[in-house]
């Protein structure tokens, strides 16, 4: 039987690769995909939540709106991603710090 | 006499006060040509010349002489009793009991004074104007001299004594001044600054008599008030209606009092004189006069011959009801001038710059007039300031236009034969030299002459409360002695300077050559400016006025023996000096009045004849031989019998010396301690600037420092790094969560 937890453990672990490709990855769209991921590390969570939880419908729309936030996210980061491009000719994060001190 | 004396008690009432507001312009007017002078006169003196200066000097005096006249007129047509006119300014200061008014009041003594400051004053302004017609400062010249006339007019017209000392202290100021008016030379300087010390010891017995009085009509010391004292006062009219009327007990209560074993009375009158003997140069104190012939030839004339240095006569004669009530106070008065008179007479023996034979004559003349008002015949001894008045100054004027003449030369024995050149000079000195000398007709005669016989006759001196009968002719034989001096060195002069030949500095010098063979004589004078010549018509015009003035005195004095009523002057003075018909004096025959008039014209006569023997055309070598056979002695007397000497050993060197140890103890010990606290001052001050600059400036710079450093090393977490943020951010979660973990 599938109990809360499996679905917490599932998110937990989209979460933490998430976590780990945005902490890691150089490149500008990998880190947006690892924001990705961990975006849904929440549905998951939501989701699991609004299906053992009191309120019945409640995860599911927040799930909605997460991936509505996600869409958003992913429009305005890569235009960012694009400019930066135009700019600087690279895509590397680490190449970005104009904003350092 | 017995008619006066009887007349005199009669009259005796209280004096009758006659309002005349317009007396304070004698004084003022001088004060204002003295403020105009020392304010504008340098300025106009640049810009209009010395005319400018003069018109206004000579000016207001002429006018205050106007004023005088005018008294003097007003004062005829009032009662002789009632010849007092009084002109109150404002009240100066009430303390009570004591009140001091800026007032002033003449009356017959003080109409007299002021006519003599005045007229002579202005003759002597005259003068001046060709006297000093090269000086550079001639403006400030004037307005000394306006300033001394004006202090003196406020002394002889002061209602008061307060004021009367004012006066007092104006013309010591005027005459300092004055003295010291070639100031650049140290030597005139430091005459100008030892009349002033010398006075203050005089100015001190002034004020300490002045005092004791006051105290005692007010009845300090245990001694009670009079029972009809009206309370103490320094109006000498009140002082006199309450001293001198009968009837009061003011008198008797003074009397009565006794101070210090003293009468105290004596005691105040013998104060007095002090100051008297300061102001007027008499033994101890004459030191100064002679010094300050330092001065301008005319301020030496009116200021020390003429009018200040008589003040102090004029003061016994002012209070000569105290003296009166005081045989004691008259007896010292008597003996130091009689002891002066003879003492600076000798002194003229032997000097021979011209002014210093003046000085000294002065000084002993100054004897004669206390000899006068201290054996109580006060009209006498004012009757002799107003001759000598005359005489001296036509003497001293006479010898400035001979100095002048001789390109300022004051050593008689480089002089001689000026009769020749100044004819107007030399009669006018041979009038004013036969004046003091004591002949008749020249009024010399009238007013010694009186003093002497009032002298012989006084058998009512005391002195320290002690009778002394033969005191009155002791002075007598005294002063003849200083009459015979006096008519002996005056001639000298006159033989010395107008006599002979010429023995001035036109080629060589001739000082002990006495009988010089005539460098520049007579003959030659007439070539340029090097020999002398006779003063200009405003220097001659005034000596002529002043010899016929010394000759017309006489008639102010003329002796009851040949004329058979009192004297025009006593008669005139008696309402101002009714203390004088209450002094005892002796009745003598007439004819023995006569016998002494003739011992003072033989007088006369000897020390004449004795001087045209040795000094007539300067032809006897006799007074050579002399000074070179008595040369200890000839030394002695003329360095003024070493009374300087004396002075400088006893007073002056210990006072210096004194002065000087008070200087090193101010310069060691009290410097010494503002130094000290000082030093500590800084060291203090020194340490707070290292507090300051170590302690709390390393406090604030440290601050900033910090803050600089801790900017400079935390800059360099913001790296701009995207993902460096997210390690923070993650490091931060992980922490919370740790801490939710460890923290319970």
């Amino acid at each position: 039987m599938i109990s809360l937890v499996h679905f917490l453990v599932v998110g937990g672990l989209l979460f933490t690769l998430g976590l780990v490709t945005v902490a890691t990855r150089r490149n500008a769209v990998g880190v947006l995909m690892g924001v990705e991921l961990i975006l849904n590390g929440a549905n998951v969570n939501f989701v699991a939540f609004g299906r053992y939880g009191p309120a019945a419908t409640t995860g599911q729309v927040f799930a909605l709106f997460v991936i509505l936030l996600a869409a958003a996210e992913a429009a305005v980061g890569l235009a960012i991603v694009l400019a930066i491009f135009q700019t600087a000719r690279t895509i590397d994060v680490r190449q970005a710090d104009l904003l350092r001190e | 006499m017995e008619h006066e004396a009887v007349h005199g008690l009669e009259a005796l009432a209280p004096i009758v006060a006659t309002p005349a507001a317009w007396l304070r312009w004698v004084p003022l007017l001088p004060l204002l040509g003295a403020m105009w002078n020392a304010a504008l006169g340098k300025r106009l003196q640049a810009r209009l010349g010395k005319r400018a200066v003069h018109v206004v000097a000579v000016g207001v005096m002429t006018a205050a002489f106007a004023v005088a006249v005018v008294a003097f007129s007003t004062m005829l047509g009032l009662e002789p009793e009632a010849r007092f006119l009084e002109d109150s300014v404002w009240t100066a200061a009430v303390a009570d009991p004591l009140r001091i008014d800026l007032g002033f009041a003449l009356d017959p003594l003080g109409m007299a004074m002021v006519l003599v400051v005045t007229g002579i004053g202005t003759l002597i302004h005259v003068f001046s104007i060709g006297y000093m017609h090269e000086e550079p400062a001639y403006w400030r010249y004037f307005a000394y001299l306006n300033l001394f006339a004006a202090a003196m007019l406020t002394l002889v017209m002061a209602d008061n004594l307060a004021l009367i000392f004012f006066g007092w202290e104006g013309v010591g100021l005027a005459s300092y001044l004055l003295i010291g008016f070639w100031w650049r030379d140290r030597d005139k300087a430091a005459a100008g600054m030892k009349a002033f010390v010398v006075n203050r010891i005089g100015d001190f017995g002034f004020l300490a008599g002045l005092l004791i009085l006051f105290w005692l009509l007010a009845g300090a010391w245990g001694t009670g008030t009079a029972p009809g004292s009206a309370g103490p006062t320094l109006n000498w009219r009140e002082l006199r209606d309450q001293i001198a009327l009968p009837g009061t007990g003011v008198a008797e209560h003074l009397q009565a009092v006794r101070l210090l074993g003293l009468p105290a009375l004596g005691l105040v009158g013998m104060l007095l004189f002090v100051g008297a003997m300061g102001k007027s140069a008499q033994l101890p104190l004459h030191v100064w006069l002679p010094d300050a012939m330092a001065g301008p030839t005319p301020v030496s004339a009116l200021i020390h011959a003429a009018t200040m240095v008589t003040a102090g006569v004029y003061l016994v004669a002012r209070l000569d009801f105290v003296y009166a009530l005081s045989p004691t106070a008259m007896g010292w008065v008597a003996l130091v001038g009689g002891l002066t008179a003879c003492f600076a007479a000798t002194i003229g023996f032997v000097q021979t710059d011209i002014k210093k034979v003046l000085a000294y004559s002065t000084v002993s003349q100054l004897g004669f007039m206390f000899v006068g008002v201290g054996v109580g015949a006060f009209w006498a001894g004012a009757y002799h300031l107003v001759t000598h008045a005359f005489f001296k100054a036509a003497l001293f004027l006479g010898s400035g236009s001979v100095i002048m003449a001789c390109h300022h030369e004051q050593d008689m024995r480089r002089m001689g034969g000026l009769g020749k050149v100044m004819p107007v000079t030399r009669w006018t000195y041979l009038v004013a030299t036969w004046a003091i000398a004591g002949f008749p007709v020249a009024s010399g005669f009238y007013s010694k002459d009186e003093i002497l016989w009032k002298a012989f006759t006084a058998r009512h001196l005391e002195l320290m409360g002690v009778p002394v009968p033969w005191l009155g002719p002791a002075i007598w034989a005294a002063c003849l002695v200083a009459a015979t001096g006096t008519s002996f060195y005056m001639f000298r002069s006159y033989y010395m300077t107008f006599t002979g030949s010429y023995r001035g500095a036109v080629g060589g010098h001739g000082e002990h050559d006495a009988h010089g063979s005539g460098h520049g004589s007579a003959e030659d004078h007439g070539h340029g400016h090097q020999g002398p010549r006779e003063s200009p018509l405003s220097m001659t015009a005034v000596l002529v006025a002043l010899a016929a003035g010394a000759v017309l005195a006489s008639f102010l004095g003329l002796p009851a023996v040949w004329t058979g009523h009192e004297p025009a002057l006593e008669r005139w003075l008696a309402p101002s000096l009714t203390a004088g018909h209450s002094v005892p004096f002796t009745e003598f025959p007439h004819a023995l009045e006569i016998a002494f008039q003739g011992l003072g014209v033989l007088a006369a006569t000897v020390g004449w004849l004795g001087a045209r023997a040795l000094y007539a055309e300067g032809r006897s070598h006799a007074p050579e031989a002399l000074k070179a056979r008595f040369a200890g002695a000839w030394s002695f007397v003329n360095q003024a019998w070493r009374v300087d000497a004396l002075y400088d050993r006893v007073v002056v060197r210990p006072s210096v010396a004194l002065a000087r140890g008070l200087s090193r103890f101010d310069g060691v010990v009290i410097d010494g301690a503002v130094n000290a606290a000082g030093a500590i001052g800084r060291f203090l001050g020194r340490l707070d600037a290292a507090i300051d600059a170590h302690v709390v400036d390393g406090l604030v710079d440290g601050v900033a420092t910090v803050t600089r450093r801790a900017g400079g090393q935390l800059r360099r977490l913001q790296t701009g790094r995207i993902q460096t943020y997210l390690y923070g951010a993650l490091g931060g979660a992980l922490l919370v969560v740790l801490l939710d973990f460890l923290v319970p």
